[in-house]
């Protein structure tokens, strides 16, 4: 018994569904005494209106029941959402007079009650001003109760005057003492603190209130109903909860995003970054007064006709006021600029914080690497030269083209947001068959390189549909030049298919050695299968084949032009340099 | 006899460890690497030039990057990053700046301050002054310059003279142990020596293994 629960405020407001409905339909009138209304949920009565309650509809009654007690009686379906919306612009007004608010449910909430008793000089002036608060708000019919413990407080709420232990000293004000709490609790049902089925078997052992509840030995209702008995059992003790705050206080609100406008609107990201350098300043400043720091940051810019550029950036570690100028700045100068409309800049730009973090978990440790802070500055400095993409650490990622299996990630970009899986980058994980082994190629090509493989004879060296190449090759040549050496060696051609299903890219592979030591990767790429004859002959796809008309535009864009088609009865396919072993 | 032979071991020990005492601006280098450069090591404010090979000059940063310095390349925007992290490089301590522009001998000077190993490729003729300055740099902040292409004042010039791979026949096979030959012209006098990859990683053994 020496946890006694701490005394908490619960304040009520009787028929939240209701009134949040009103609220929501501003042209079914203000609440009035003779209307009558019920929200339903799956055909029960979920609220209804003080009106609906006198003519004997209750809460969980079937609707049809609920139609024949009251035959006036309006139904509509009961939307939770607006329940909750509608109830935070209370919760906030009520944080205006009594900071730090428990939400409940819709239309309940707790607050502790031992800071406003002293600020307001005792409990009764507490909720007096609560209640007038909630008049205010339109809301007269509140109830505030006060009582050792968030159940028993909850219990007092719905308390009548005439109930052993309560107190009235204001209308819609219950206060419990604290050597009360016994009493007031005793004569309750068992069923205001355990759920239905627990209720229930308790009523059948002939425990029905909750003064007979509390009477059992802890340990007996331990052994006998675990956990779920004791939560009960402690409630009706009016103890708090045993390993919890009673009260768990929601974070207040608090605007950390920053607008900046311009008048007349900005054109280039120089001007633009130096005049948002305040802004930043004070972006980063109320961050810190909260003891965050911003982690990923969304810039948008508004231009004067309201087009809206925006984008999220992520940090490696946090934002520092510089780097968020250079965010600025860099993402006005990628903002295309249309010729067409003279004039145009950005007007308004606003710093949003997408994730925070606590400062103190990106405080720099004893024995920080140092380093790391001079080659970021440096990196930023060299960012300022080339561009934020020009500047960055290799990443490896999954696929099977050697450009694929690697990409170049931005200085200043985190590492987390990489591997969002709705990105383009695929996880290196996989098996990803036909990817290179042995020896890999130094120097990656990821722009098309044209290639030629020819045998001794000059003619074009292809793959077969057996895959085998059709001749030995003799000779390469890259971009157009012939290169001196012959070839000395090559591997199979390895066949690569991609997203066959979709119409992926599909081909073959294959090393080529030169007899002055200079390997190459070179990557056969298919053509278009049935273009033997004619410049336009086969734009159309036999019928039945199977292939859409984006497959049919996608091969026709990649076709050789119609002279080379109509000049090679072989299928049309052309050699690409994919790497070079340097 | 022997004392002799004790007394030869242990001379040739002496021989093989002092150039690694030679000063503490030697960088970590790959011990297969260490015949060629004078001294036995990449040191810290020295430029090194290396033609004909890629794969050579990745080699000589990857003892550096493993433990734990930041390196970087400058001008190679086609660099394969597998291939450098099979040899060893740490990929997230190795800056790239694929297209530096004409930026890039004043971004190699920037660089130099935080990098220990750079690895440059410059897009013109270097003029001399320029690489003095990037030079004084690189000694003030003991940063180690390899330049792919010409540099006007090198402490050492590694050319591949030749390149012989094994794996890959006539229609089979696939390429997978390369040997280089390779003449290191420094203090030393031009020198002949040979490097091997196997599996894209610096390998100590010749291999004769496979067609060539």
């Amino acid at each position: 018994m020496s946890e006694r629960a701490e005394r908490v405020i619960v304040l009520w407001v009787p028929d939240w569904p209701v009134h949040a409905y009103l609220s929501e339909h501003e042209e079914a009138g203000s609440i009035a005494e003779h209307l009558t209304l019920a929200l339903i949920a799956q055909h029960q009565v979920v609220a209804c209106s003080q009106a609906a309650r006198l003519a004997g509809v209750r809460t969980g009654l079937r609707e049809r029941e609920a139609r024949s007690r009251c035959p006036d009686l309006e139904v509509h379906p009961h939307d939770p959402e607006v329940d909750v919306r509608r109830f935070a612009p209370v919760l906030a007004a009520i944080e205006q007079t009594i900071p730090g608010v428990e939400p409940l449910r819709p239309g309940l909430c707790a607050m502790r009650a031992r800071g406003p008793a002293r600020y307001f000089g005792s409990e009764e002036a507490a909720a007096a001003t609560l209640i007038a608060r909630m008049v205010e708000l339109g809301f007269p019919e509140s109830r505030v109760g006060i009582a050792s413990g968030r159940f028993a407080a909850e219990q007092a709420t719905r308390a009548f005057e005439a109930d052993p232990g309560v107190d009235i000293p204001s209308p819609g004000v219950r206060i419990v003492r604290t050597e009360h709490t016994a009493a007031f609790l005793g004569p309750l049902s068992v069923a205001r603190a355990a759920s239905l089925d627990f209720a229930d078997v308790l009523a059948r052992l002939g425990i029905r209130t909750l003064g007979a509840l509390a009477a059992l030995p802890e340990d007996a209702v331990r052994q006998r109903f675990g956990s779920a008995g004791i939560v009960a059992h402690r409630r009706a003790r009016g103890l708090g909860a045993a390993h919890a705050a009673e009260v768990r206080l929601r974070d207040p609100e608090i605007e950390l995003s920053i607008d900046c406008a311009f008048e007349p609107p900005l054109d280039g990201a120089d001007q633009l970054a130096f005049a948002c350098s305040s802004s930043a300043e004070a972006f980063t400043r109320g961050l810190i007064e909260h003891g965050l720091v911003c982690t990923e940051l969304r810039v948008e810019l508004t231009d004067d006709i309201g087009i809206r550029h925006d984008r999220t950036w992520a940090h490696p570690s946090h934002f520092t006021t510089s780097d968020v100028v250079n965010r600025v700045r860099w993402q006005a100068a990628t903002v295309p600029r249309d010729p067409d409309r003279g004039g145009s800049g950005i007007a308004e730009v606003r710093l949003t914080p997408i994730r925070t973090a606590h400062a103190a978990s990106h405080e720099p440790g004893l024995w920080n690497t140092a380093p790391d802070e001079r080659v970021h500055h440096h990196l930023s400095r060299v960012q300022s030269l080339v561009g934020h993409e020009g500047v960055g650490t290799g990443e490896l990622t999954g696929g099977r083209l050697t450009a694929e299996r690697q990409r170049l990630v931005p200085w200043g970009t985190r590492a987390e947001t990489r591997r969002a899986p709705r990105s383009r980058v695929r996880l290196r994980d996989g098996p990803w068959p036909g990817r290179i082994t042995g020896a890999l190629p130094n120097t990656v090509f990821t722009q098309e390189l044209g290639a030629e493989l020819s045998d001794a004879l000059g003619a074009p060296v292809r793959p077969t549909e057996d895959d085998v190449l059709a001749s030995h090759p003799a000779r390469l040549s890259i971009d157009g030049k012939h290169l001196t050496a012959a070839i000395e060696a090559w591997s199979a051609p390895w066949p690569l298919h991609e997203r066959w299903w979709a119409g992926g890219r599909a081909g073959y592979r294959i090393q080529v050695l030169l007899e002055d030591g200079d390997a190459w990767l070179l990557r056969y790429e298919h053509g278009d299968s049935c273009q033997p004859h004619g410049p336009d002959t086969g734009t159309q796809d036999a019928p039945g084949s199977g292939r859409g008309p984006s497959g049919a535009l996608d091969r026709a864009s990649r076709r050789v032009s119609g002279r080379e088609a109509a000049r090679e009865i072989q299928p049309t396919g052309r050699w690409l340099v994919e790497a070079h072993y340097a | 006899m022997n004392q002799a032979a004790t007394v030869r071991t242990l001379q040739e020990r002496i021989t093989q460890m002092q150039p690694l005492r030679l000063g503490d601006d030697a960088l970590p280098t790959p011990p297969e690497l260490r015949d060629l450069l004078p001294g036995g090591a990449l040191r810290r404010g020295s430029a090194t030039i290396v033609s004909g090979s890629l794969q050579l000059s990745l080699a000589l940063v990857s003892a550096a990057s493993a433990s734990g310095a930041w390196c970087g390349a400058i001008g190679l925007p086609e660099f394969g990053a597998e291939a450098a992290a099979e040899l060893g490089v740490a990929l997230d301590r190795f800056v790239l700046v694929p297209d530096p522009g004409p930026h890039t001998i004043s971004i190699a000077g920037t660089l130099s301050e935080v990098l220990t190993v750079l690895i440059l490729r410059p897009s013109s003729q270097v003029r001399s002054q320029d690489a003095e300055r990037l030079a004084a740099r690189l000694r003030d902040h003991g940063a180690a310059l390899v330049v792919l292409g010409q540099w006007p004042k090198a402490e050492s010039t590694l050319r591949v003279t030749g390149s012989r791979w094994g794996g890959l026949g006539r229609g089979h096979g696939m390429l997978l142990t390369h040997e280089l030959t390779v003449r290191s012209d420094d203090r030393r006098g031009p020198r002949h020596h040979t490097v091997v990859f196997r599996d894209g990683r610096l390998s100590g053994a010749l291999p004769r293994v496979g067609a060539s």
